[in-house]
């Protein structure tokens, strides 16, 4: 196939189908759950989950592309486009509520990454039920956020019993709430919790486990109070001597001197920072447009061709912003392009990832310094995306971590040589 | 579908221009930059690689099908090399592209064959203008309309090998709208300066000033014909080899301070182990990852038509300038001092970064 830029069919009509959904079913709720944190959107929640169902999916995730027997090779070879394409018109939407989209998320990204056949089965096929089903990720740790392999939740088999037993403290659990606590309107969900088998092994003993919602043991501590993204739920968790069932370790169950336990865990995010970036890139996309809606009810034109010193300023912004989220969503499809047709892409997963978590901050900070006090005011969005944009250069990989992962990658240096 | 890889026949002549960047144009720059002086045996070589060659159709001399990606594929490639080598191997397309794109029937039978079928030869074109606000839709050399001929009256700058070009396609206002006028050598009122231009980056091109005193075109003559031609395809050309020749030096300057960093020792590590290096050249890589995928779009739909091709190779060339400026000068403060000796190469890919807000006319795809 040559170089080519044409959206395959399937990611047009996500982007179209979904911009409605933004349109009419987030955006005149957006103001209401960023003023009202912790409250459930319950009407979106169950209308993705109907519309998922009645288009075949049970879920946004890519797991639905793995999990019902089919043939490795048989499977779409754009799911992660469609993908990426779906979660930019959500957040375009709303970033807050696209976090509040029933399916597997992270947690099942992590069982598809690192999870055998059985355990996809096992832990994947309950998003095809009735009722919406959240499962979230926990690796971050009170000692433990960009450096994961800090970790100290330890996992312990009981041989007696042959059952992991878990204890530690997890926190920024998104979505955690949601996936572990009991809700009439949700069915069970699950958490994947990353824990040490061994912390004599350093990142050769880590491993994730599933945790089934309403476990013994668990506890929600709280549920933060954030600067944007309010209506998504980001949990502190606390494991006292949670017992699983041995088969819910996804990977090895005895530490080798390798690290692939951990990489199992970092082969998770290159499947999912581009995704990540592609939140960013909407709720930026959202902010520049209603700056040019605003603009052009104003009378201002954006004269697209003049040379630098021919345009105003506010021209000059507009026109730095386009080339920024437009390169931007480039560069996310091409890490998922890459993802698509089984090609590394640490290095384009990373790149895509800071370059979104750059230009969403960038872009809609600029936009509310442009609109004034239109921009400051809470009588439009724009100061909530300022706000909700933030948080894409810091979660999946704060924007220094990401450059880490880059430079390594481009001077071929391991951990250990750039640290 | 979305496809980021060249064909194999991009590949094969993405190669050889690689293998010509690195093994002759690299090697020469230097010398050429300081001598103000190109080896024409050395353009030669580049022209003979084909590119232009290979975007005229058989009909008129060539062997391919113009085709913007392949364009800015391979320029990239080439400027890797060498920019100043690069706009003059690729000095004989500014005359010949437009033709192409936008010539008449006769324009195309008179002038492509002769130019792709022979060695290099001194064909050019003359778009900027020596003032600040140079814009390439709203000329200050005025074409006037007579009954079969036009008159030409104005000053162009940058004009490479003005001195020997057998024809120089110029860029008039006519009524509002650019046009290109053909004017062979020697026509009356057309006068070109005996000094070479002197600026910052590019003393191994020569680059001329151009005077036209009431220069005398026929209509024929006008570029497209009687009726003229669109402008707009041609200088969204003109933007793509920009930004693909703005991609090309960042790559450059990119690649020589990174091995720079991971040669040199600091504190007993090489400065690349230390983040505020490594930082700075992950986000080198980045934005040029960013301005070439950018490029390779808004070629991509100057090929296939799409409605917004012009705006987005305006983008493109934006900000690609931007970036070969954010990068050359990082490749310069990763060298430190010895960044700004002449010895290694990136303080001229630095002087040459900050042209591209200025280059669109000196390259076309």
């Amino acid at each position: 196939m040559p170089i080519e830029f044409e959206a395959p069919k399937p990611v047009v009509q996500a982007q179209f189908m979904l911009k409605t959904v933004g349109e009419e079913m987030m955006r005149p709720k957006s103001r209401y759950f960023d003023e009202h944190e912790h409250e459930i959107p319950w009407d979106y929640i169950e209308f993705m989950h109907t519309a998922m169902k009645a288009f075949g999916g049970s879920s946004l995730a890519p797991s639905e592309n793995f999990n019902k027997g089919e043939e490795k090779d048989k499977r779409s070879s754009i799911g992660y486009q469609v993908l990426a394409a779906q979660i930019e018109a959500l957040a375009y939407g709303d970033l807050g509520m696209y976090h509040c989209l029933p399916g597997g998320g992270l947690g099942a990204a992590a069982v598809h990454a690192a999870g055998s056949p059985e355990q996809k089965a096992k832990f994947l096929d309950r998003f095809n039920g009735d009722k919406p089903i959240f499962a979230a990720m926990c690796i971050t740790e009170p000692g433990a956020g960009s450096d994961n392999s800090a970790i100290r939740t330890r996992a312990v088999l009981d041989e007696k019993t042959n059952e992991w037993v878990i204890n530690g403290e997890k926190i920024f659990v998104t979505g955690g709430d949601k996936s572990f606590s009991e809700y009439e309107k949700l069915g069970r969900g699950f958490i994947v919790v990353w824990a040490t088998i061994d912390p004599t092994a350093g990142r050769g003993g880590m491993r994730a486990f599933v945790v089934e919602g309403g476990t013994p043991g668990v506890r929600i501590v709280k549920l933060e109070h954030k600067l944007g993204i309010r209506c998504s739920d980001t949990a502190a968790i606390s494991l006292v001597d949670v017992r699983v069932p041995f088969e819910n370790i996804l990977g090895s169950p005895t530490v080798e001197k390798s690290t692939t336990g951990f990489k199992g865990a970092m082969a998770t995010f290159d499947a999912t920072r581009p995704l990540v970036a592609a939140s960013g890139i909407g709720v930026a996309r959202a902010a520049l447009e209603f700056l040019k809606e605003k603009l052009a009810e104003n009378g201002v034109q954006i004269r697209y061709g003049l040379p630098r010193q021919k345009l105003t300023s506010i021209e000059r912004d507009v026109i730095d912003m386009e080339i920024m989220l437009k390169s931007a969503w480039l560069m996310v499809i091409k890490a998922v392009w890459m993802a698509d047709n089984k090609k590394p892409n640490a290095l384009e997963s990373s790149m895509s990832k800071v370059r979104a978590g750059d230009v969403g901050p960038k872009i809609t900070q600029k936009v509310v310094e442009i609109l004034g006090p239109l921009g400051y005011s809470r009588e439009f969005l724009a100061e909530k995306w300022f706000r909700d944009a933030k948080i894409t250069d810091i979660y999946e990989g704060t924007g220094q971590i990401n450059r880490l992962v880059v430079a390594r990658q481009i001077l071929g240096y391991s951990g250990s040589e750039l640290r | 579908m979305y496809s980021f890889e060249p064909t194999e026949e991009q590949q094969m002549l993405i190669d050889a221009i690689g293998k010509y960047a690195s093994n002759d144009l690299r090697t020469a720059a230097h010398e050429a930059e300081e001598n103000h002086e190109l080896s024409m045996k050395l353009v030669n070589k580049g022209w003979e690689l084909g590119l232009l060659q290979a975007s005229v159709p058989e009909s008129y001399g060539g062997f391919g099908e113009h085709n913007a990606v392949t364009g800015v594929l391979a320029l990239e490639e080439m400027a890797f090399g060498d920019l100043a080598g690069t706009l003059a191997v690729m000095t004989p397309s500014l005359f010949a592209t437009p033709i192409l794109l936008a010539g008449s029937e006769e324009q195309k039978q008179t002038y492509l064959p002769k130019i792709v079928e022979s060695n290099w030869s001194p064909y050019t074109a003359a778009l900027i203008e020596y003032s600040f606000d140079f814009d390439p839709n709203a000329l200050k050399t005025m074409a006037s309309a007579n009954d079969n001929y036009f008159i030409l009256n104005g000053e162009k700058a940058f004009v490479p090998f003005a001195k020997d070009a057998e024809a120089i396609l110029v860029y008039a206002d006519l009524d509002g709208k650019t046009q290109g006028f053909i004017i062979p050598k020697g026509t009356e009122g057309l006068t070109i300066s005996d000094e070479r231009e002197k600026l910052m980056s590019l003393n191994a091109l020569p680059l001329y000033r151009l005077k036209l005193d009431s220069v005398k075109v026929s209509a024929a003559n006008r570029l497209g014909g009687a009726s003229g031609h669109d402008f707009e395809l041609i200088l969204a050309s003109m933007r793509l080899a920009n930004a693909a020749t703005a991609i090309g030096v960042a790559k450059a300057a990119f690649e020589y301070s990174k091995n720079y960093a991971k040669e040199r020792e600091a504190f007993g590590v090489k400065i690349a182990q230390k983040q505020a290096i490594a930082f700075m050249l992950a986000e080198m890589r980045t934005e040029i990852e960013a301005m070439r995928l950018l490029t390779w779009e808004a070629a991509w739909k100057l090929d296939t038509g799409k409605s917004d091709a012009f705006t987005e190779a305006y983008l493109a060339s934006t900000g690609a300038a931007d970036m070969a400026m954010m990068v050359t000068d990082r490749a310069v403060q990763i060298l430190g001092g010895h960044g700004y000796i002449r010895d290694h190469p990136v303080e001229m890919w630095m002087r040459n970064g900050r042209g591209f807000a200025t280059f669109t006319g000196l390259a076309i795809m």
